[in-house]
This record gives C-alpha cells, sequence and structure tokens, in this order.
C-alpha cells in the first residue's frame, strides 16, 4: 500500500513536471535564465477572486487556464455592483477593463480598482511617479466578494455541517451507543471537552464554553486539512481569517471576564509604587494574548505551506527531472508533518483560548494563579 | 542586501526558538521519565510551553518575512 502511494506520487510529481517543463522552455528561450519560485509560491498562499487550478498552452502559445470563476461583489459609489470573475478573463495586471453600473474595474495583484482614464503600457492603473516607489493611485471599491478564502470557509462550514448533523442524528437513532462515523468523532469531542475545557475552566463553568471550544477546534482543523489538499484554499494561513477568530476570543474573555479578573487587570495585587507600570503591561496583555494566537496560526500555516511549495519549487530550480525523487520524498515527509501541525494548531488555538477564558471566569483562583501573562 | 539581512534574522530568531523547544523537551522527556504516570500532564503543559516560545520565533520570522 505505501509502496503503492509513493510510486503514485513520484508519476504525479513527474507528470507535473513534464506539463510545466514544455511550457517554460517555450517561454524562456536562453536557459541562462534563473527560475524565480516567489511569484508562484505567493500565488497559491494568498487569496484570490478565482480559483485557479493550473495553466496550458495550446500550439499557437496562448494560455488557457482551468479555473473556477467566482462572483464579485463590490460596493461602489454608485451601490452595489456584483459579477462573475471571468469578466477579467484571468488578468492581474490591470489591462482588462470590466464596466458595469457605470463604472469600470481593473484587478492588479489581486484587489480590485477604479480603472484609469487611460492605459499606460495596456494597464489601467497608475503609479506613484516618485522614485523607488510602486503605490498604486487609483480608488478602490469596497470588496465583499466571494473570494477563494469564503468559498473555503463555506466548504468547511458544509462538511462540519454535514458530520455533526449525522452525528446527532446517530445518537437519536440509536439510544446513544455510538455507530459509523460517530465513534470517530466521539473520542475527539470527549478529548476536548475533557481535555481542554475541564481542566482548564474549571468544574463550574466549562459546560457553557466547551460549544465555542467545539467549534473552534473542528473549524481550524477541517480548514487547516482542506488547505493541505494540493489545489485547496490556503484559509488558515490568511491573517484576516486568524484575525477573526483571536478576536472571538478577545470578546468572550471580555465579556465572561468576572470581577477577580477586571480588578487583576487595573488594580494588581502589587505594591503601590509599581502599580504604574503593572497597569498598562496588564491593559496591554489583553491585547497581545489574542495578536499572539492570530500570529501563531496564521504563520504555522503559511510557514508549512511555502516550505512544501519551496521544495516543489527545486526542481524547476534545477532544471532536472532526477530532482524530482527528492523532491518527492522531501514533500511527502513534510506533508505528512503538517497532517500533525493541522492537528496541533487547532489544539494549541483551543487549548490556549481555554486557558485564557479559564483565568477571566475562575472564581477562587488566589492559591494557583496562571502565569500566562506573558506571549 | 534587505533579503540577506532578513535571512539572518529569521536565522537568529530560529536558534532561540530551537533552544527554548529543546530545553522543554528535554525537561518534559526526563519528567516523564522520572514519573511516567504524569505523562499526559507533562505533555500538555509542555505544548503549552512549546506553543508560547514558538509564537516569539514566529514573530521574528513574520517581521523578516515583511521586511
Amino acid at each position: 500500500m505505501l509502496k503503492k502511494i509513493a510510486f503514485l506520487s513520484t508519476i504525479f510529481i513527474l507528470s507535473f513536471y513534464n506539463l510545466n517543463a514544455s511550457a517554460t522552455e517555450t517561454k524562456t528561450e536562453d536557459k541562462t535564465e534563473k527560475y524565480n519560485p516567489v511569484p508562484a509560491i505567493m500565488h497559491h498562499i494568498s487569496d484570490a477572486h478565482e480559483w485557479h487550478f493550473w495553466d496550458t498552452e495550446d500550439e499557437e502559445g496562448h494560455k488557457h487556464a482551468a479555473s473556477i470563476p467566482l462572483p464579485i461583489i463590490l460596493y461602489t459609489d454608485n451601490g452595489l455592483v456584483s459579477f462573475m470573475s471571468s469578466e477579467f478573463k484571468h488578468d492581474d495586471e490591470g489591462k482588462v477593463v470590466v464596466e458595469k453600473n457605470g463604472e469600470k474595474f481593473v484587478k492588479m495583484h489581486g484587489s480590485i480598482y477604479y480603472a484609469s482614464e487611460e492605459a499606460h503600457h495596456g494597464s489601467y492603473i497608475e503609479h506613484s511617479e516618485e522614485e523607488g516607489s510602486h503605490a498604486v493611485l487609483n480608488a478602490k471599491p469596497w470588496d465583499f466578494s466571494i473570494t477563494k478564502n469564503v468559498v473555503g470557509i463555506f466548504l468547511a462550514m458544509i462538511i462540519i455541517f454535514l458530520i455533526f448533523t449525522r452525528v446527532a442524528s446517530s445518537y437519536k437513532k440509536n439510544g446513544g451507543i455510538p455507530t459509523g462515523i460517530t465513534g470517530w468523532m466521539e473520542p475527539l469531542v470527549l478529548f476536548v471537552r475533557d481535555d481542554i475545557a475541564l481542566p482548564n475552566i474549571g468544574e463550574k463553568k466549562y459546560k457553557k464554553f466547551t460549544p465555542l471550544l467545539l467549534t473552534i477546534f473542528f473549524f481550524i482543523w477541517v480548514l487547516n486539512l482542506l488547505g493541505l489538499i494540493p489545489g485547496g484554499a490556503n484559509v488558515t494561513g490568511n491573517i484576516a481569517v486568524t484575525l477573526v477568530l483571536a478576536c472571538v476570543t478577545m470578546v468572550v474573555v471580555a465579556m465572561n471576564g468576572n470581577k477577580e479578573y477586571w480588578k487583576h487587570i487595573f488594580w494588581p495585587p502589587v505594591p503601590h509604587w509599581l502599580k504604574p507600570l503593572m497597569i498598562p503591561v496588564e491593559i496591554i496583555g489583553m491585547f497581545t494574548k489574542p495578536f499572539a494566537l492570530m500570529i501563531r496560526l496564521f504563520a504555522n500555516i503559511t510557514a508549512g505551506h511555502i516550505i512544501i511549495l519551496s521544495l516543489v519549487s527545486l526542481i524547476f530550480i534545477f532544471q532536472s527531472e532526477w530532482m524530482g525523487i527528492p523532491s518527492m520524498l522531501l514533500v511527502l515527509f513534510i506533508s505528512v508533518l503538517e497532517l500533525l501541525v493541522a492537528v496541533l494548531q487547532a489544539y494549541v488555538f483551543t487549548l490556549l483560548t481555554a486557558l485564557f477564558i479559564g483565568v477571566a471566569v475562575d472564581d477562587h483562583g488566589h492559591g494557583h494563579e496562571t502565569e500566562l501573562n506573558e506571549v | 542586501m534587505t533579503g540577506t539581512l532578513a535571512a539572518i534574522g529569521a536565522g537568529l530568531a530560529v536558534i532561540g526558538v530551537g533552544l527554548g523547544i529543546g530545553k522543554i523537551g528535554g525537561a518534559a522527556m526526563e519528567g516523564i521519565a522520572r514519573q511516567p504516570e504524569a505523562a499526559s500532564k507533562i505533555q500538555t503543559a509542555m505544548i503549552i510551553a512549546a506553543a508560547l516560545i514558538e509564537g516569539a520565533g514566529l514573530f521574528g520570522i513574520v517581521v523578516s518575512l515583511i521586511a
């Protein structure tokens, strides 16, 4: 079985190489030009207005993209405008103008701008004239598009919904005995309840927060795993997504903090001369905890994706099919490691959320204060 | 030039984090060897501490990515 998988992945990576090698050879006439992997990697880890899989080139050298168009929703000066991303014809350089509702739009590097009156070098984007600066001068509409990441979140929601409604109905049918997928989910749910919520929040209040912790755990885990599928969206590696997740933690902690907790922040039990120092530190600490949660998830997942893609690009950097074998082995190794990181980061995020909630709701806490004020 | 400096910065951040997590891992191993029945508790505490240290290291790496 293992051998079969290894063989199939070799074939997969080698065929990937062949497909792209023919394309690069026609494009770069001189072989001395070095392959730069950074644009491709950045394209893979960033959000996009379409779900792009690969490019193919026909005999005449025209590029054809295999991608799923996604709806673009803009709030402009003239109201809401929506159209499909296919109208940009896979342009990302501000060259294709889409006119809707009396407004003209162009897309450049993943952002949508109002088009300029006239084109410079074929692009309807105006850049700053200043030396060394490459800032875009065009105004942007408010962008509420269903992007690749939003579709990724929808997918995760559907998967979680399907699994857990099935689990719930199976308990009802079998009188509380787990069968099938329920038997697989029950230990995970019990793990979150008994090993994360109970020891960190305390016996009195853990039941109230278990649903939140379960949601956070499974949402992050499913998104991490979806991101690891080739062609999947890198959702938890998007800092905006992790920012919202961390804000949920911050708001829940702030809303459930008891008198003890707020007293610790605004009037900590330290000598009076230390108070001017400690009070700002405690207040900043309220924000650095969720900030660290945000950066930790974002950086871990993004770093994993960058490593995998860098190892794949080794083949193109060395321009040799023999590089496919070590590259494949390394990618396989890192991918398996990333499966572990996917569940570990979901666990760490949930665990730290439970810890912060536990510190905020703990009502007998003078004996054993948790030393978690530093990041 | 900035790219090279950023790479050095990322390396330095990783040295610190590697030392920190290595120490935690070593101490946890010792603790588990002395008291195998407390293994699950030690593991939880180890992962929390490792995650907090790793967070500090990732700050460094994110900064050098941006630079």
